[in-house]
């Protein structure tokens, strides 16, 4: 199914929808959002884009084996797990690195939980992806 | 409140259990996603309905100020709903499959694992 | 210390990651190979920390129970992990003969490994939330091991053992709503303490209740065992031996687990439905294999008589009920993934698993013979083998509580199991072949014949040694079945208090 207003929207929403995602990824330590939604958000856009022109297309687009993704996200997710182990705490303990901190200040900070985070964003969105990826050939 | 849940939970239940008595593979996987829903209502029912405020604690604080609501249940159902929805996806393609390579939907039809006994 | 509990859980779960990711090389099974390697280990140092501690425990993120997540290993729970990695191992190594390139690029190894994430992480866990989450981790594994490949059996048989198991999932979930809406904890050493004062009993027995039915079709326990002998016998001969050996272990291990931690509150009223269910399922199981003729049913049948064995020690309540129980777990798992191995053999080399077209394996293949014979008489409970000693215990403790009928029949189903052993000794082993194949193992390469036959031999030493030594193994079970019966150690290490 070819539509000209899906198509010209698409181009548009695609790269927007996954800015968006990214911005709701970092804001989810302290405010609604985070690794799962930012996840989602994302595999919506190439949903769109297999939508609006077609499977084979969204997945030339993406590159790599929305398979791959997700797996590298349970292996980043686990390993930011294990990073509380180089401090002698519980697993999954987080981790803080506060980057170029002036005193008092936190700088740019840098956790373990964020890295669990991205972990969660891409299994999401690998997953997401390879579910309807698969669908979509099939039907 | 409580009452209205409970009803409507009660309903949603009945529904799939009819469906899922149906020998159509597809009605019993809807039956499937209804009762599972149905089930997200319970958890969410059981941490008690109140009119309390989202469970977010506000930059410096230690607490939240007033009433919020129990995060608890909330993030079970969120948990139960991501795996229900990996299951029920995994399922839909399971039965897609199964009809094109079986040719049927109905599981009265669905001998070949475990054919007929032909020597009687 | 507290990482030990972590490794069998986050071991499984990177090798998966690395095997998928290099799933279309041949590096793919050498890591998956590695990984259950490690997992054997990390399994050996927590079962030698908990030899020494009696129970151990971890908080997770340093959250304190009952509010964070909770992994703890008693000896039941350390025994069941060593068991994991030992069948992980040996399907490993089968796999590598067995499993054809093409399901390794489909992402065999990672699927296998997610399924061995899954068991360990449900029989770590001391959190009944965390546990339905592992149970979905191993069975959306299981779902995919099963299918794994399409064929039309597969297919046929992977509908059944999905959506009933999906019933299942639900009414697990079900079932822990409800129990927190009545304690607001979901903690089990929490839990313990907290059903305790709840005051509408009838409606914690009804939860007992939904749980046990939700364990029920998990351990394919009468009446709801149909979804096994549907589908055990579809997919490849690796996937169905670790399937067979543990997936319905991990139903028996929680029904245990629920059933002496958190409902033990009316006795008399669970575990005699427990009870009369295990007679059933002990009779029907065997019943239904009698009356089977393919290899690979008739052992599936074998699974759930067997379950009721498990079963009726816990429902028993007995100290020695319970450590028949924990003991007839062990010993099963090694024997029943091994009889899996030896018909996946028979099938390699006499061409099929169907009773009647195949024969000629004692003639031609007179080892395979003796490796099938082991297995089968310790499924059947001939000393001095291990089933003997598990069959016994529970029988001796059905007798201590003066059920004749009981004990009477779990004695008859052993005459039985024995004569479907016969039947498949008579039909594949004896008689020569239907279509005048030698079958002989040499036809196999000899890499091929190594990676088959060493789990097929390795497992079979097992039940031997724990058949002629079972001194050690059953002072263990005695331990676990009193750490389960009187739980002021587990509490003590999870929650940090005094009961």
């Amino acid at each position: 199914m070819q539509s000209l207003i899906l198509t010209t929207t698409t181009r548009l929403l695609v790269a927007l929808l996954l800015v968006f995602s990214v911005y709701a990824l970092l804001r989810g330590h302290n405010l609604p959002g985070g690794g799962f939604i930012g996840g989602l958000i994302g595999a919506t856009a190439f949903i769109l884009y297999a939508i609006a022109a077609s499977v084979e297309d969204a997945a030339r687009a993406l590159k790599v084996d929305p398979a791959n993704i997700a797996m590298l996200g349970v292996g980043v997710a686990g390993l930011s797990g294990l990073s509380a182990g180089l401090a002698n705490q519980p697993f999954f303990t987080g981790q803080w690195l506060f980057l170029f901190a002036e005193d008092g200040g936190k700088g740019i900070p840098i956790s373990s939980v964020l890295f669990f985070d991205i972990g969660v964003y891409m299994a999401v969105f690998g997953g997401i992806l390879t579910l309807v990826f698969a669908l979509e050939r099939e039907i | 409140m409580e009452l209205l849940l409970a009803i409507t939970i009660g309903i949603v239940v009945a529904t799939s259990v009819y469906l899922m008595l149906d020998r159509n593979v597809l009605r019993f996987l809807f039956g499937l996603v209804l009762l599972s829903n149905a089930v997200n209502l319970v958890i969410f029912a059981a941490g008690r309905l109140t009119a309390g405020a989202p469970p977010l604690i506000a930059d410096g604080a230690y607490a939240p100020d007033g009433q919020i609501a129990n995060a608890l249940p909330q993030a079970l159902v969120l948990t139960a709903i991501v795996i229900g929805f990996g299951l029920l996806a995994f399922t839909l393609a399971l039965v897609y499959r199964t009809y094109k390579s079986l040719g049927t939907v109905n599981s009265d039809e669905m001998r070949l694992a475990e054919p007929e006994d032909t020597h009687k | 210390m507290s990482w030990l509990l972590v490794y069998p859980i986050i071991i499984p779960m990177m090798t998966a990651v690395a095997s998928y990711l290099f799933r279309r090389s041949p590096a793919g099974r050498w890591i998956s190979l590695a990984g259950t390697g490690a997992l054997l280990l990390a399994s050996g140092l927590l079962m030698a920390n908990v030899l020494q501690q009696g129970v151990i425990a971890a908080q997770m993120s340093n959250w304190d129970a009952p509010f964070g997540i909770t992994l703890v290993a008693d000896y039941l729970s350390a025994v069941m992990v060593v068991i994991t990695a030992i069948t992980g191992f040996a399907t490993v190594v089968y796999s590598l003969a067995e499993i054809p390139r093409r399901l390794e690029q489909l992402g065999f190894h990672a699927l296998l490994q997610v399924l061995l994430v899954g068991v360990c992480g449900a029989f770590l866990t001391g959190d009944l939330f965390n546990l339905y989450v592992w149970f979905e981790v191993m069975l959306i594994a299981s779902f995919g091991l099963l299918v794994l490949g399409g064929s039309r059996e597969q297919l046929d048989g992977g509908i059944k053992y999905v959506t009933l198991n999906l019933i299942s999932t639900i009414m697990f979930l079900t079932g822990i709503g409800l129990l927190y809406g009545i304690t607001g904890t979901l903690n089990m050493a929490d839990l313990h303490l907290a059903v305790r004062e709840v005051e509408n009993t009838g409606l914690l027995t009804t939860i007992a209740v939904m749980f046990m039915v939700a364990f029920g079709v998990k351990a394919a326990m009468f009446p709801l065992f149909f979804w096994l002998p549907a589908s055990y016998h579809t997919p490849p001969v690796a996937v169905s031996a670790i399937f067979a050996g543990l997936l319905t272990k991990v139903g028996v291990y929680a029904l245990i687990r629920a059933f002496t931690l958190i409902f033990d509150q009316d006795i008399g009223f669970t575990h005699t439905i427990l009870l009369w269910l295990s007679v059933i399922t002990m009779v029907t199981g065997v019943l239904g294999a009698a009356a089977m003729n393919d290899f690979r049913r008739i052992l599936s049948f074998h699974i759930i008589s067997q379950i009721g064995y498990m079963i009726l020690g816990l429902a028993l309540y007995t100290p020695l009920g319970l450590m028949g129980a924990v003991f007839y777990l062990v010993h099963h798992i090694i024997v029943k993934a091994n009889l899996f191995f030896v018909a996946g053999v028979a099938k390699r080399i006499a061409g099929s698993t169907e009773l009647s077209r195949i024969g000629g394996l004692y003639a031609h293949a007179p080892l395979l013979a003796f490796l099938f014979l082991i297995p089968a008489f310790s499924l059947a409970g001939f000393p001095p083998l291990s089933g003997f000693w598990a069959k016994f215990i529970v029988v001796k403790a059905a007798l201590d509580l003066d059920m004749w009928v009981v004990a009477g029949l779990g004695l008859a189903v052993g005459l039985l199991t024995i004569f479907s052993m016969t039947k498949i000794w008579g039909a594949a082993f004896w008689p020569d072949h239907p279509d005048g194949i030698k079958p002989r193992l040499s036809d196999i390469p000899v890499g091929h014949r190594l990676a088959l036959m060493l789990p097929i031999a390795t497992l079979a030493a097992m039940t031997c040694v724990i058949g002629i030594f079972p001194e050690p193994f059953v002072q263990f079970a005695e331990t676990a079945a009193g750490q389960l019966l009187n739980p002021s150690a587990y509490l003590e290490t999870v929650l940090g208090v005094q009961p």
